[in-house]
């Protein structure tokens, strides 16, 4: 029986202990986010913890960093993560997070609308998507229709789209991609099942690398991961640019959301301000790729319904 | 006799305090372990079972099914793709790794042991330091364009998968054999050679068949490594969540669909927990690889 008490009084020990970590976390989110409300303007502080989507944490990462540069705001903390659109969602929601970054409006990825009803959207920029193909295939531009048929298997040679004699391999997202549920929803229209012999990469340089080296190739990218090596093709004739996502005219684009539980504490507040102001908007959003949201001339909501 | 006593008994306190620290820190780490291991068991199956009984797939579809399409509707959760992906690429790993293993060991202990020992040991064991990300990287940029320039089609696939694969486990089963041969008592070579066995014979005969059960450890170890590697095999194998038809087509393991899908859905969707569900599968592969190992070590025991 004595022998046995070391072990008794341990496990105890770290029941408790384990305990008052999982207690403690919960205390640190809240006390930061009431101290944030409470401070006044000139005097912000907090942490803010911004998890989620691969495709913005650049952009948060980066607007985070100048952010804390700036005197005003030298007590706010801001900490990035990655981890994908739905971690980001789901760790807002549960409060665990105070930004959930996000690829797609949460009404796509939560069935919960109690759930959805709590988020406060804030969207940040806007991400366009092109069609890409190996460069030896010999199309320029493709159809909504050819698409589909490619994207669902019915056509597998790039001669029956005007092309070479080449068998057409696809490079896909997963299906639980925010990025190609943006592809499918504005380019496609419709959903597509993963075809046997696709290819399916999480991760776009990887999806850029297959699609530059492998003969007969196609899939779909960010305007940001454009280059020489790759032929992007024109959608309906349309190129994708930044002018012509801005008018509306080339329609695969995407918000990039930043979801705050409810309205965000004074310290969230100014970072997404900052983020919307034009010092990030026009500088770095631009160069790293996306698309300010101040600039685009129509406007979407979670159905995608477009208007002017 | 008293005077004696009283000396003693700091000394003995000392080491009473000794024993209780040195006790009272294992057990310590002991709980924890314990504490930790139950927890990720329990999460895991907790999470991978409500697939079942939450969210009403069922068991049989979910084994033998071979339609991966969570967006579709109706939904289908058939894992069969994954995990027959997993099974192929780990056996042809091994079958790969263990011959160029053996063969290793076997040169660092029996053929040139003081060299081999110094200089293949270390190489082999470098390999083992390599990220694997770094192991996918070179997969996609050296052995998929090799696969696709000899064979065509896109590369990716069950063989450049289970190649990587292979060259991953190397270090793993390398070194569990050639401490098996070198555990090996002196004595047995020596007879052997006295009888009047050549070198090779000695090998084959008498080494091989005595430590074989030790080799096999060997095996299976790298067998578990190569089963829950994840992001080097995602890289090159494809993903497609197909039963494949040839080993050059694109294909997916257990793994693989759960590093790609895992953070994309949010937790708590039918979905995400069919991904747990896909780790529950994993982990009790892991159990069965562990009891495998055991069996393999009572039969060492000769």
């Amino acid at each position: 029986m004595f022998k046995k008490l070391p072990f008794i009084l341990m496990t105890l020990t770290f029941v408790l202990v384990l305990a008052a970590c999982g207690s403690k976390n919960d205390a640190g989110t809240d006390g930061a986010a009431s101290n944030g409300a409470g401070e006044t303007a000139t005097e912000l502080s907090g942490n803010i913890l911004a998890v989620g989507s691969t495709a913005l944490q650049p952009l948060v990462e980066q607007a985070g960093q100048k952010f804390m540069a700036v005197d005003e705001y030298k007590n706010v903390t801001v900490q990035v993560q990655g981890g994908g659109s739905g971690t980001g969602l789901t760790q807002v929601s549960d409060g665990q997070a105070t930004i959930g970054n996000s690829d797609v409006f949460a009404e796509e990825k939560i069935d919960d609308a109690a759930k959805v009803s709590e988020l406060k959207d804030h969207q940040v920029a806007v991400v366009a998507i092109a069609p890409v193909s190996n460069k030896d295939a010999g199309v320029q531009d493709l159809t909504k229709q050819q698409l589909i048929d490619i994207f669902s298997g019915k056509i597998t040679n790039w001669k029956d789209v005007g092309g070479k004699d080449q068998a057409i391999v696809i490079v896909n997202r997963p299906s639980s991609s925010g990025t190609r549920a943006t592809f499918e929803n504005f380019a496609l229209g419709t959903k597509v099942e993963d075809i046997q012999g696709s290819i399916q990469e999480d991760s776009s340089g990887t999806v850029k690398k297959l699609v530059a080296e492998t003969p007969g190739a196609i899939g779909y990218l960010a305007l940001s991961y454009l280059d020489d090596s790759l032929q992007v093709l024109k959608y309906e004739g349309v190129e994708a640019t930044v002018e012509n996502v801005e008018a509306g005219t080339y329609p695969v684009w995407a918000y990039e959301h930043m979801y705050t539980k409810g309205d965000p504490d004074a310290a969230t507040k100014a970072f997404l301000d900052y983020i919307l102001s034009d010092e990030i908007q026009q500088k770095d959003v631009t160069e790293l790729g996306y698309i300010p949201v101040s600039g685009m001339k129509v406007k979407r909501d979670a159905a995608g319904t477009v208007t002017k | 006799m008293n005077n004696k006593l009283k000396s003693r008994r700091p000394l003995r306190e000392k080491h009473y305090w000794e024993e209780w620290t040195g006790r009272i820190y294992t057990s310590i780490c002991v709980v924890f372990l314990i504490v930790v291991m139950f927890s990720i068991v329990y999460f895991v199956a907790s999470k991978g079972l409500s697939t079942f009984f939450q969210d009403g797939v069922s068991l049989s579809e979910f084994l033998s099914g071979k339609t991966w399409n969570p967006a579709g509707e109706p939904a289908a959760y058939g894992a069969l793709p994954f995990i027959t992906g997993s099974f192929i690429t780990t056996f042809l790993a091994a079958l790969i790794a263990s011959p160029l293993s053996l063969c290793a060991a076997l040169f660092m202990t029996e053929i040139v042991p003081g060299k081999g020992k110094k200089i293949l040991q270390p190489a082999i064991e470098l390999l083992s330091g390599i990220p694997s990300v770094v192991y996918g990287f070179i997969g996609l940029s050296v052995i998929v364009p090799l696969l696709r320039s000899i064979f065509g089609g896109a590369g990716v696939g069950i063989a450049a998968g289970c190649l990587v694969l292979s060259v991953m486990i190397l270090p793993t089963v390398t070194s569990i054999m050639a401490d098996a041969l070198s555990a090996l008592p002196k004595g047995l070579r020596e007879s052997s050679y006295a009888l009047g066995a050549t070198r090779w014979q000695t090998i084959y005969r008498v080494i091989i068949p005595t430590v074989l059960p030790a080799l096999l450890t060997g095996i299976v170890l790298g067998m578990a490594r190569a089963f829950g590697e994840a992001l080097a095999v995602q890289m090159v194998i494809g993903n497609a969540p197909h039963v494949p038809t040839s080993l050059l087509e694109s294909a997916s393991t257990l793994t693989s669909v759960i590093t790609l899908s895992m953070g994309n859905t949010t937790m708590g969707s039918v979905h995400n927990n069919a991904l747990w569900s896909m780790a529950l599968v994993l982990l009790v592969m892991t159990f069965v690889f562990v009891i495998l190992v055991r069996l393999l070590e009572r039969r060492n025991r000769v």
